[in-house]
């Protein structure tokens, strides 16, 4: 089993505006939108190179929604991307209707995901956006885990789907640690540590935390099995059936609401095909604040001691 | 095509409004009756459109933001031969393709969107039109929008975008009727100066009578301008052809009952 390290500090959106740059080079029909804050979510790349295939919409998101609908239905490949509060929430009704009722290849890039966006307080700190946008039909929900998986999986996202895919990322640097050689697929989780005395299922910037609760939980000679869920919709039921049948417990952990995110789609699984004991880690279901992403994961509980010790308080229960 | 022959056609799509509308028990038949002409004029004279090849990468695109008076557009999609005119008794059934609200997933050809919220048409519209203006091809997107959904904030972003963008082949359709579900529109929530608001936001704006054959023949005729997108004020009555319905609001979300329906329909005789 691989031992990941940090090869270097960098945002997930920088990934993600890789990732459609890479797309865009190969594939004509991608087309990209503007709400404004184009640099902050890193479509600048897109729109640097391809100024003809970019439309500023300013500060507009239903209606850039609704029109990547017009732009999906004549056969364009549009990418919409704005921060996850704005993107998932003030959009839904478009995205529920114009997008996912009328099943359109439509990217929408949620960024400045989680509470670690930090300074800018409960507004801008997208913690409710995995719950909407995975409750809706046709929708492909992806949070990878650091910038190469979000390049990676915004390219797949690009040139391999049909339906409509929201794509999460963040805003202040994290280790990158993912290797391109391994295998990534929408709809299937990975499974980074092998171990059968609990499960920890983590996505987006929280797999990192995870993976360094599992080694110092190793040192005390507990073998936990660490699954990224880079993908939360489809959900890979069978990774996580198999873990439930091998390792009896299962944490998750994700920096969203502890309602209605991944570890409910988890539970939403391991309840029906094969119950174990389940601890859900995420946000405690109130709003954010303003403090550096530093001390607002500290406050809580989003990092790698405070999963350390939550995990052994599972395997103890 | 002469007016009395589109006449004919109008004549027979509301026919077919009421006839299904009744079928199905529940709908809108008060703006569907009342643009009855415009769809005639649009699927009859105006639009480039392929009944026997929906999909043909050269037809003109309809959008249809108020998704609730979906009856109109079926009557006249199978007026103009995209389905037999039976299955219009299939309206708001389980397994029908004719949804309650426009659904593309049931496969009904000639279906662009499905809509049914209000405020997102014209967004969509806009989206094609971009799509047209970057592939530099030359078609027509007409949308169709309800007075009251003027009222969507949304619909203003839309039309800001569609100015901005220059999208001279793009034509909004307001049916400016004056009455929505709670009653007038200038009462429930003004929306005057109506020509002003659309010039204010970059368009060429057209008004006519949404009734009258010639005078949608003529203002059609206008469009497309240069530079500009363009917006049709078509004055309509809710109800159009029916004397007991014609601006009663409260026939927005009423059907006919089947007792009724004889009458109703020797009326438009």
């Amino acid at each position: 089993m691989r031992f990941y390290t940090n090869k270097g500090d960098k945002a997930t959106r920088f990934g993600f505006g890789e990732g459609v740059l890479e797309a865009a080079k190969l594939n004509p029909s991608v087309v990209g939108i503007g709400v404004d804050i184009t640099a902050s979510v890193s479509m600048d790349l897109f729109a640097n190179q391809f100024p003809e295939r970019f439309f500023s919409i300013g500060i507009a998101e239903q209606n850039a929604v609704g029109i990547t609908a017009g732009l999906a239905l004549s056969r364009k490949i549009p990418v919409f991307s704005t921060y996850g509060v704005f993107a998932a929430l003030r959009t839904t009704d478009f995205i529920r209707i114009s997008v996912c009722y009328n099943n359109l290849h439509v990217i929408i890039g949620g960024a400045h995901a989680g509470i670690s966006v930090g300074p800018d307080g409960a507004t801008h700190q997208a913690l409710e956006d995995i719950a909407i946008m995975r409750v809706l039909p046709n929708m492909t929900v992806l949070s990878p885990a650091d910038a190469t998986q979000a390049r990676l999986l915004t390219e797949k996202a690009i040139n391999d789907l049909e339906g409509p895919v929201y794509i999460r990322f963040g805003r202040e640097p994290v280790p990158d640690f993912t290797i391109p050689e391994m295998e990534t697929n929408i709809g299937k989780g990975q499974i980074l540590k092998e171990g059968n005395d609990l499960s920890i299922v983590a996505t987006g910037h929280m797999v990192w935390e995870a993976l360094q609760a599992a080694y110092s939980l190793k040192k005390k000679g507990i073998n936990s099995r660490v699954i990224n869920l880079h993908t939360i919709k489809p959900i890979d039921k069978e990774i996580l059936i198999k873990a439930a049948k091998e390792t009896g417990k299962i944490l998750t952990i994700e920096e969203h609401q502890i309602h209605g995110g991944m570890g409910s789609a988890v539970a939403e699984v391991i309840s029906q095909h094969y119950p174990v004991k389940m601890r859900i880690m995420g946000f405690p279901d109130q709003f954010g604040e303003s403090g550096t992403a530093g001390e607002l994961l500290q406050k809580y509980g989003l990092t790698a001691g405070n999963i350390k010790k939550e995990c052994e308080i599972l395997l103890d229960s | 095509m002469a007016t009395t022959q589109l006449e004919h056609i109008a004549k027979d799509i509301r026919k077919s409004v009421l006839i299904s509308l009744t079928e199905a028990g529940s709908g809108h038949l008060g703006g569907s009756l009342g643009l009855a002409d415009v769809f005639t004029v649009l699927y009859f004279q105006i639009m480039k459109h392929f009944p026997e090849k929906p999909n043909h990468p050269d037809r003109d695109k309809l959008i249809l933001s108020i998704g609730h008076i979906a009856p109109v557009l079926y009557a006249t999609l199978s007026e103009a031969g995209y389905f037999e005119k039976e299955e219009l008794l299939t309206l708001r059934k389980l397994g029908s393709r004719l949804q309650g609200h426009p659904g593309r997933d049931h496969g009904l050809p000639g279906l662009e969107l499905s809509a049914g919220s209000l405020g997102q048409g014209l967004s969509v519209a806009v989206g094609m039109a971009l799509a047209d203006k970057m592939d530099e091809k030359k078609r027509e997107i007409f949308c169709i929008l309800g007075d009251g959904e003027l009222q969507e904030g949304s619909v203003w972003e839309a039309a800001m975008s569609a100015s901005h963008h220059n999208l001279n082949h793009l034509c909004a359709i307001v049916d400016r009727n004056g009455v929505q579900i709670d009653g007038q529109t200038s009462d429930v929530m003004n929306i005057e100066p109506l020509a002003d608001k659309w010039k204010a936001f970059g368009w060429e704006v057209l008004e006519c009578d949404g009734n009258n054959i010639d005078s949608l023949k003529e203002t059609f005729s206008k469009f497309p301008t240069v530079n500009k997108p363009t917006v049709i004020l078509a004055r309509t009555k809710m109800g159009k052809g029916i004397k007991t319905i014609e601006n009663d609001f409260h026939w927005h979300g009423r059907v006919p009952a089947k007792s009724e329906l004889p009458d109703f329909l020797k009326e438009l005789e």
